[in-house]
């Protein structure tokens, strides 16, 4: 402990070098940061997703619809907790740059299989007793200033209202989530688009059917399937998870390779830091054989030079990766793009652990040298 | 002047040529920027990639009809009757008696991609009627034969061919409990229906139960001009709900938000490595300064200037930079121009197949960019070099 101050004097010794890597070791976290909240975005949340949900879709195709009575069959399968029915409404708030999903939900199953879903009890009964009551997102609502109560209307694009009668809805309730839960969303009601669109009355977009034992997912997805083979509508039951990756799946590779180029140019920036902190230490050399001849064990040397560079390595990282941190906290900057913007904790811990390896990798190289050395030798290069 | 301009290019020639001692230090600098511009490249080259695909989709001597409200073909519903009423509007090109328009169905159908075998990607599929062919002049047969109308046989395009499996001609598509049979492949200069597999109106609206609707009604103008007056008829109409619009202006609306958002991440991502790199290169140009501070103070005191001392540091960083942006920008022409994949496309939750296009003007601006990173990265270092007093700087080292 003694010996830092030591460890501080060197570590400016040369102010401009190591404010400059550390610059650049803060700008390497803050991007690491953000690039794994970027990556996280572009898989759609799916480590988020629930495992003891499974979702039933047309089997040919997402966008055809399937029918309400399916809701009542799936219901008395045993195993089976408590399956519902979720429509895709497409609807457009003023302008189609506006872009959110709107979907409509039966409310109160809606809210038991989502539990994540947390909502004030006054706002529930409020959804519960008004036929064009919506639930909306926080994220959502601060987007566009909206408050309980509030009237919202929605241009239909794939269901048409009856004559004369628009689709408006009351923001009933304004749902909050835990981090990384998409709080983007508008649910509404499945009654008031039932009586209200001009065609495909009875008609649902998928299920989501919440089972008891996520063990039996595989084979309740095979008895869901068989239960409604060579009908009209035929089926095709995932879990969550698999439906949110088939999803994440479809943007394809172009959000992987922006990753990888981001993540090697990163990388390669992390090496030449660490070669500027190893540079430093090798130009102490002379320094180092002096200590030695004061009566420092190789050990000590060691410790102090690895003190040194994974102080630096912490405190740019560190610093990054709370920056970082902090603009993740204000949001989405692409307007709704990006539902589900989160640094997750894991890459948190990852970032730290990278430092470390960044400290050790700089420093134990040219510490390592420095221990071996032989003073005469040391001292006579100098 | 011309002495400054000799003191300039005497100390710039010097700096130039001790490079090479100093090679591990620029090499830094360089590989920096030399970095950022690979990723400032590569990933607007996505972005240009797709709205090059999407924007060279459509011609402006097409109109495209939906019902209004609609924001694409996906959530469009035309009836029959309306579909009638729409081919007998004025401004559209006939052929004989026959109206040049084409009632078009657009739906998804689910099909492994060839990239990601186990998971079913949306797979657009479009059903036409005989006009849809002699409408789109840029489409021709590269393999097969034309599908014959009323039947379940399909032809695919060249991009959907490229990236889903099982689409070669004479495989068969099982979807649901339909059948099709590819008897061949298209291409339409590389525009965004290339993505879609084609089949007749008619069979399609049985197999998903259409009944008599439609989704879109595809319409050749009389010439470029008759847009307004189709569009004035059809909006006057009280037997139509709908809208039109070109449909090189219908493709362009669509690439907006996956463009804007691959943008955006192009830029903040490259503009926060800029800086880092701008970092880099001054720490290699301040160690360049610094083990030539002797020599330096020398020039001074022999009599050069101030300014070519500054000019020549400058001109040092930006040399770098350009190496930088060189290596940078011809490393990812090498490695992501023409790369082809597929991705979805939001509005109509479809897949477009495109390819990376690294172009001239990306080139230009990630050389810009390398130029200016190194050029501020030599800047703190040139005003230090030459605001050292020339006594300390000689006695240094």
């Amino acid at each position: 402990m003694k010996f830092l101050p030591l460890v501080w004097k060197n570590v400016w010794r040369r102010k401009f070098r190591t404010t400059f890597t550390l610059l650049s070791i803060f700008i390497a976290f803050l991007l690491f940061g953000i690039l794994m909240t970027i990556r996280t975005a572009f898989s759609l949340g799916v480590d988020l997703a629930g495992l003891d949900r499974l979702v039933l879709i047309n089997k040919v195709s997402l966008i055809i619809p399937l029918p309400v009575s399916y809701q009542a069959r799936l219901q008395q399968v045993p195993g089976v907790d408590l399956a519902t029915h979720q429509t895709w409404f497409g609807g457009i708030y003023q302008d189609p740059a506006n872009f959110f999903a709107n979907i409509a939900v039966v409310p109160e199953p809606f809210l038991r299989i989502y539990p994540e879903f947390t909502v004030p009890p006054d706002q529930v009964q409020a959804w519960l007793s008004d036929r064009q009551g919506a639930l909306v997102g926080r994220d959502l609502a601060e987007r566009f200033g909206w408050k309980v109560g509030d009237r919202v209307p929605l241009t239909g694009t794939i269901w048409q209202p009856k004559q004369g009668k628009p689709w408006e809805f009351n923001v009933s309730g304004i749902y909050d989530a835990e981090a990384g839960i998409d709080k983007t969303q508008f649910f509404f009601r499945y009654d008031y688009l039932d009586e209200n669109r001009a065609t495909g009355s009875g008609l649902v977009g998928w299920y989501v059917v919440k089972i008891a034992d996520v063990s039996r997912s595989v084979e309740l997805s095979r008895i869901f399937d068989e239960m409604f083979a060579n009908s009209s509508a035929e089926t095709k039951t995932t879990t969550e998870k698999g439906f949110v990756e088939s999803f994440a799946k479809q943007i394809g590779d172009i959000g992987a390779i922006m990753i990888a180029i981001s993540s090697t140019v990163l990388f390669m920036f992390g090496l030449v830091a660490a070669s500027t902190m190893a540079q430093s230490v090798r130009e102490r050399t002379n320094e180092l054989a002096v200590l030695k001849t004061l009566g420092f064990s190789g050990a000590a040397i060691l410790i102090l030079v690895l003190a040194e560079s994974l102080f630096i390595a912490f405190v740019g990282g560190g610093l990054g990766l709370a920056v970082a941190w902090l603009i993740v906290q204000r949001g989405d900057p692409t307007g709704g793009m990006l539902a589900i913007f989160v640094l997750p904790p894991r890459d948190m811990l990852i970032g730290v652990a990278l430092m470390a390896l960044m400290g050790v990798l700089a420093g134990v190289m040219p510490a390592m040298a420095a221990m071996r050395l032989r003073i005469t030798d040391a001292l006579r290069r100098g | 002047m011309a002495r400054a301009l000799r003191q300039i290019i005497a100390v710039m020639a010097l700096n130039l040529r001790t490079i090479p001692a100093r090679l591990s230090s620029s090499a830094v600098a360089v590989v920096g920027i030399a970095g950022v511009v690979v990723v400032f490249v590569s990933v607007l080259s996505i972005a240009a990639g797709f709205s090059a695909a999407m924007t060279g989709s459509g011609s402006p001597n097409r109109a495209l009809v939906m019902r209004s409200g609609a924001d694409s073909e996906m959530t469009s519903g035309l009836d029959g009757a309306a579909v009638d009423v729409i081919k007998q509007a004025p401004g559209i090109r006939r052929a004989g008696q026959a109206p040049l328009a084409s009632a078009e169905l657009y739906v998804i159908i689910d099909l492994p991609k060839k990239s990601t075998p186990d998971a079913a990607a949306n797979v657009p599929m479009r059903g036409i009627e005989p006009a849809g062919m002699p409408l789109r002049e840029e489409v021709s047969l590269i393999e097969g034969r034309m599908f014959q109308f009323g039947t379940n046989e399909v032809i695919v395009g060249r991009g959907a061919k490229g990236q889903f499996m099982n689409l070669n001609v004479g495989d068969t598509i099982v979807s649901g409990q339909n059948r099709w049979q590819v008897v061949g492949v298209f291409e339409a200069d590389g525009a965004v229906v290339e993505t879609e597999i084609w089949c007749d109106a008619r069979t399609l609206q049985g197999a998903y139960r259409r009944g008599n609707s439609y989704q879109s009604v595809l319409a050749r103008l009389e010439s470029a001009d008759s847009f307004d007056m189709l569009r004035d008829w059809l909006t006057s109409n009280p037997q139509l709900n709908v809208m039109i619009r070109r449909e090189n202006e219908y493709y362009a609306g669509q690439s907006q938000a996956l463009t804007r958002l691959i943008r955006t991440i192009g830029f903040g991502i490259a503009g926060l490595m800029g800086i880092g790199a701008i970092f880099g290169a001054i720490l290699t140009m301040y160690t360049a300064v610094a083990s030539r501070a002797r020599e330096i103070a020398t020039l001074r005191a022999l009599g050069f200037n101030a300014i070519p001392i500054l000019v020549s540091i400058l001109g040092e960083s930006l040399v770098l930079g350009g190496i930088g942006g060189l290596i940078g920008g011809l490393g990812a022409y090498l490695a992501f121009n023409g790369y082809q994949t597929s991705t979805m496309n939001f509005q109509t939750f479809s897949q477009v197949a495109f390819a990376f296009r690294v172009t001239p003007l990306l080139l230009m601006m990630g050389l810009i960019y390398a130029l200016a990173m190194g050029l501020i990265g030599g800047l703190f270092p040139a005003i230090r070099a030459v605001r050292l007093p020339i006594p300390i700087a000689l006695r240094e080292l």
